[in-house]
């Protein structure tokens, strides 16, 4: 998978799928740039229109959750789903996977 | 991105589910989330930079928490309690910005310059609706968010300011989302100018757990409460929960849809844990440290703990029940010796903590050191198994003789005495020691208390460097309003003496 699309992936900063309704946050930065797709398509800045008529690809449709954490264990990159949409997210053309609920108490 | 990002998230997940109010009637994530935008375009329409508040816990609080993020204003509860003068003082160092007063709050005459007051009321007529005037222009992560006047226990109060994504930071790394069952709700009765009140909003929404407000606390109107709106969680600050467990010893009631209590926001004396796990068995135990500069929790001691603990024979397994836990996997935690160098597992020194919800900043500068991490001016150790002790505001720890005496270790002895009903350990100075250890004591009701036998009491359970050389006697110990023994106080009255 070549990066010529490697975006600069800072914590806080928002996308969105080109191709279905997710929507995601980062958590946590990636070491370096890199290439970030949900259903098989680089991500758009929020906010952003998305291209008409597209879908995401046939192989990388799973979906996304609302509220579940996602990571990529060779970039680092940590995200947060704020939108759940029927693509899959992809780091580099590794799929990311869902982290486990965290088993922390209320404390507040 | 900025705080009410989680609760558009809540919205979109459980939009019909009950966000605050009662089971039937309340207010709906959506709904809540409908009246913050009609809040934040009102208060566009308004000027200045801060949204302050001046009352107890009321709808109003989320309304402004909420809608501030998403105008871009920055939200500012103020205590209730400060007098006249000082109140003046705080509302001006706030100013240009609106403040919303609720219906008990007594507003200085005159108001300082640039500060507009609202009732309660007006912000909720004004909220009902959109404004249809100026567009809102939502804050942006590295925003102010909120800003804490710390209460503190000595000089003047300093306003902590919490950034967007540091509250947001703490939330995602704590609060696993629409993690609460459908039937879960919580009492909000920390006051919303303490660090508690706003992350028990900010928690209580990403979790999808229901908010019931008591808006300024009594045991009795807890108590009643709870029971009248099934709550399942709540979070108390010390003097809360010792108050509720005499209430609950002294009248025979009982919580029983109560599920899980939390509790920090200081010293909280040993017996009274014990107490209320042998009265509350049902009910699970969070010990939660944290700081308004950290965006509250950094450690906590859990359930599980607080069940092995309290049934262990082990006497180190059982002190653990007095520590504050262990750190949270976001957090990292250090002790520090006065020269900054990192100390052993055992050994006391300064808390230091860094991550990324850590603010430590205040509104006239930065104090986080270059690498993130602050100083919490907490003293104490950790063990071996990183379970964090705290032995009190570095401030209050008393030198003897070149040895770190915690005020909190000798008071927790003589609590277990009959004829101590509360008491405060304070360092005095002291020719030969440097200081001295004195005891502050409120005699139990009808138990005539004996210095000499108090003396004696914690020479027999604690080494005699720990022993008090003075034993006074008050009618009642001075409080902060969260809480907190104003042990300067203390150190001022009998100072004099000797």
């Amino acid at each position: 998978m070549h990066d010529a699309h490697a975006i600069d992936l800072k914590p806080g900063s928002r996308w969105r799928s080109a191709v279905c309704e997710s929507e995601i946050i980062v958590v946590r930065a990636p070491a370096a740039p890199v290439l970030l797709c949900i259903g098989g398509a680089p991500v758009l800045e929020a906010g952003r229109d998305q291209p008409a008529g597209r879908a995401p690809d046939g192989a990388l449709a799973e979906g996304t959750l609302l509220g579940k954490r996602y990571a990529d264990e060779t970039s680092g990159l940590e995200l947060l789903c704020t939108r759940s949409g029927a693509g899959t997210i992809t780091v580099a053309g590794r799929r990311a996977t869902i982290l486990a609920p965290r088993k922390l108490p209320a404390s507040d | 991105m900025n705080i009410a990002l989680l609760l558009e998230m809540a919205t979109d997940g459980a939009g019909d589910r009950v966000a605050l109010g009662s089971h039937s009637g309340g207010t709906s994530y959506a709904g809540l989330l409908r009246l913050a935008r009609n809040t934040a375009g009102w208060l566009a329409s308004q000027d200045g930079e801060r949204a302050a508040v001046l009352d107890g816990n009321s709808p109003a609080v989320p309304l402004l928490l909420f809608g501030a993020a998403l105008a871009g204003r920055q939200f500012a509860p103020v205590s209730y309690r400060l007098a006249s003068a000082q109140l003046r003082a705080v509302l001006g160092r706030l100013a240009p910005g609106v403040l919303i007063a609720g219906p008990g709050a007594a507003l200085p005459e005159p108001l300082p310059d640039g500060i507009t007051a609202w009732r309660r009321e007006q912000l909720l007529a004004a909220a009902a609706n959109p404004s249809g005037g100026a567009v809102p222009s939502p804050a942006a992560p590295d925003d102010p968010a909120v800003l804490l006047f710390t209460s503190g226990t000595s000089g003047e109060p300093k306003a902590a300011v919490l950034r967007h994504r540091q509250l947001v930071a703490y939330i995602i790394g704590s609060v696993e989302f629409l993690s609460a069952g459908p039937r879960e709700a919580t009492l909000v009765s920390a006051p919303p100018y303490h660090i508690a009140g706003i992350s028990a909003i900010l928690s209580s929404v990403y979790a999808g757990r229901r908010i019931v407000q008591l808006e300024a606390f009594d045991p009795e109107s807890w108590v009643r409460l709870v029971n009248n709106e099934h709550i399942t969680h709540a979070m108390l600050v010390p003097t809360m929960l010792t108050r509720i467990v005499d209430y609950l010893v002294a009248t025979g009631e009982r919580v029983p849809s109560l599920r899980h209590l939390s509790y920090g926001g200081g010293q909280m004396p040993v017996q009274t844990i014990e107490t209320a796990l042998r009265l509350l068995r049902h009910v699970d135990f969070v010990n939660a440290y944290g700081l308004t500069e950290t965006s509250s929790t950094i450690a906590v001691l859990e359930p599980a703990d607080h069940r092995r603990f309290f049934s262990s024979d082990d006497p180190g397994e059982r002190r653990r029940l007095g520590s504050a836990g262990r750190a949270l996997p976001a957090v990292q935690i250090e002790i520090r010796d006065p020269d900054g160098a990192l100390v052993k597992p055992g050994v006391a020194g300064e808390v230091f903590v860094r991550g990324e919800q850590v603010a430590g900043e205040y509104l006239d500068g930065n104090r986080q050191d270059g690498d993130g991490w602050f100083a919490t001016r907490d003293a104490g150790h950790l063990d071996e198994d990183g379970y964090l002790f705290l032995h009190g505001r570095l401030d209050d720890v008393i030198v003897r003789g070149g040895e770190n005496l915690s005020p909190g270790e000798i008071e927790d002895v003589l609590l277990a005495h009959p004829a101590v009903r509360d008491v405060a350990v304070i360092g005095l100075p002291d020719a030969q020691w440097g200081e001295q250890v004195v005891a502050v004591v409120v005699p139990a009701d009808g138990v005539a208390a004996d210095g000499t036998a108090l003396q004696h009491w914690v020479r027999d359970r604690l080494r005699s460097s720990r022993t008090p050389s003075r034993v006074e006697f008050v009618p009642a110990l001075p409080y902060n309003e969260t809480g907190k023994v104003l042990r300067r106080r203390l150190r001022e009255q009998f100072g004099g003496a000797s």
